[in-house]
């Protein structure tokens, strides 16, 4: 007999349970190693509360009326829900506030895409520290908590949110058309961008600009070479990376392009790569302006990890079946055979 | 270093299948094999997959191919239906221009029927391989339809009075004349597209980028 379940949800049994309880009771030992303290939340909020934030593709998907008649909604994600305990519980505390989570949040699904509509998500919330102390903690605490789970071959993506929109501005992009070229740059459609420069009648120069830039990705030396209207952003990250212990630091990949599908993020902005997934793991990044959204203006900074794609990661990396292994060509040719 | 820097590319078989072992010939790869054979579909030596070409955003999304071609045609069918959702998390790197084709609404030559259809019904059928892509163009253009999905020859659909009209893709309009359907309306222009899995682009910059500037410096894949 078949009782479904919806699309996109599932149920966990022993020995995957066991498998992922492992996984998240190392990294809350991790958490609690840099004093993040873990919280609770309640999975259901008033949609009105959570509305506050700006969360783009990511915003609630579910919601339900109490018996008064109040729309509830199911959260996507802790960090707008730790806004709001910050504003309500911690008015008057001294920064910095440093937290932990391990919650499900909810989020709608495309259909036959393996997504869940039900993730587990393990994250950290830094509020009160501002760039690049800040954003260099929470990086520090990703990547011991990673090392501590032990998945060896990850990378951490670091860009800004501030460098296209400041890219866009400085070089006079026309403001109807601004809105068209990030969102092509958020879906990462590379053709749709250059053909959306070139019908905005840019001259050339700014036109290849704004097309190369997000494009460029690599080492440190990319901190080098930045276009004027960069500066600003990659300094950013520079400040930050001059912080990073050696441990932290050759993890970091800059990827000028980074954008995430979140639209809170003010600053520095990272994704956690694994060769053995062909997704991102997790990723975070500062949130400067969310908390004044709920009446206590700090700057903040987090990240969340989603633990069965971290725990796939793993399994992966353990039988050496990545899909995407290796980053040299050597590898690559092992990995298909 | 071998000439697609150690990256996996996905391959679609069909109509183009020709222009992308062109484009890897072009790149000094060894493609004496892939065209010869025709039942292989993994061939490892070179990093090639051949498949459907649908099926290729589903491989490079999920990181089975670093890399693939397919025509824009499929992408945006693929593409999530309601706004703000975007396609497959793939990366849309490059135009290749070559499998140039429209996508366009045809119907019985003579008066439209579709037209009929839609002043004296409130609806067109539509009869498509491109569910979404027929969709989106009637909404778009503020016309209700009724989609009928098929799989195969779609210019039998008209003729059988089943439906008003089709969307298809046609590169020469030679079948569609051959069924005397005309073309009414065209909605976009196709061709073939480089993509590619986010996380490769981020781990194998350096190949990826490589492989690009390569790309970028033949002619054929600049006609676009």
């Amino acid at each position: 007999m078949i009782h479904p379940i919806p699309s996109g949800t599932r149920d966990v049994l022993p020995q995957e349970t066991g498998e992922v309880r492992a996984i998240t009771d190392t990294l809350r030992a991790a958490f609690d190693r840099h004093r993040y303290g873990e919280i609770y939340t309640p999975a259901l909020e008033y949609e009105s509360v959570l509305a506050r934030a700006d969360m783009a593709e990511a915003q609630p998907a579910y919601r339900v009326f109490d018996e008064s008649g109040a729309v509830l909604a199911l959260r996507s994600d802790m960090t707008v829900p730790i806004a709001r305990v910050v504003a309500t519980r911690y008015a008057a505390s001294e920064p910095p506030l440093r937290f932990c989570y391990f919650a499900h949040c909810y989020r709608g699904v495309r259909p036959q895409r393996g997504q869940l509509r039900e993730l587990l998500q393990a994250g950290i919330e830094l509020i009160g520290s501002p760039a690049p102390e800040g954003t260099a903690e929470a990086l520090t605490v990703l990547c011991h908590s990673l090392d501590a789970v032990g998945l060896k071959d990850y990378r951490v993506g670091m860009g800004d949110a501030s460098l296209f929109p400041a890219l866009m501005s400085s070089l006079q992009v026309r403001e109807p058309v601004r809105d068209g070229l990030l969102q092509a740059l958020v879906r990462r459609d590379f053709v749709e961008l250059g053909q959306r420069l070139h019908d905005a009648g840019l001259d050339g120069e700014a036109a290849e600009l704004l097309l190369d830039v997000p494009q460029r990705r690599g080492g440190a030396e990319l901190l080098t070479d930045a276009p004027a209207p960069a500066v600003e952003a990659v300094t950013g990250m520079r400040r930050v990376y001059e912080l990073l212990e050696a441990g932290v630091a050759e993890r970091v990949i800059f990827d000028l392009g980074l954008v995430r599908n979140i639209g809170y993020y003010t600053g520095a902005v990272f994704e956690v790569y694994d060769p053995a997934l062909g997704a991102p793991i997790g990723g975070g990044g500062r949130y400067d302006e969310l908390l004044g959204r709920f009446g206590r203006s700090l700057p903040a900074v987090g990240f969340a990890l989603d633990v069965d794609q971290l725990h796939q990661a793993l399994a992966g990396e353990e039988r050496g079946t990545g899909l995407l292994l290796a980053g040299s060509a050597e590898s690559a040719g092992e990995a298909r055979t | 270093m071998s000439p697609t820097h150690g990256l996996t590319i996905a391959v679609p078989r069909g109509a183009l299948f020709k222009g992308t072992v062109d484009l890897l010939t072009a790149l000094g790869l060894d493609t004496e094999e892939l065209r010869a054979n025709d039942r292989k579909l993994l061939f490892e030596d070179i990093g090639v997959i051949t498949m459907r070409p649908s099926d290729v955003p589903t491989y490079v999304e999920a990181g089975a191919a670093d890399l693939g071609v397919t025509g824009k045609d499929v992408l945006l069918e693929q593409l999530a239906y309601a706004p703000n959702e975007h396609g497959r998390d793939v990366y849309e790197l490059m135009d290749l221009g070559f499998g140039r084709c429209t996508m366009v609404l045809a119907s019985k030559a003579g008066p439209d029927p579709a037209v009929e259809s839609l002043r004296r019904l409130g609806v067109m059928r539509v009869a498509t391989k491109y569910p979404r892509i027929a969709e989106r163009h009637l909404e778009e253009t503020g016309r209700q339809g009724e989609i009928v999905e098929v799989k195969g020859s779609v210019e039998l659909a008209p003729l059988t009075g089943m439906v008003d009209a089709i969307v298809d893709l046609t590169a020469t309009g030679t079948t569609l004349r051959e069924n005397n359907l005309i073309v009414r309306e065209e909605i976009l222009l196709c061709t073939a597209r480089l993509i590619a899995n986010p996380v490769a682009h981020k781990l194998k910059a350096a190949q990826m980028d490589a492989l690009l500037q390569q790309l970028r410096a033949i002619p054929a894949a600049n006609a676009g």
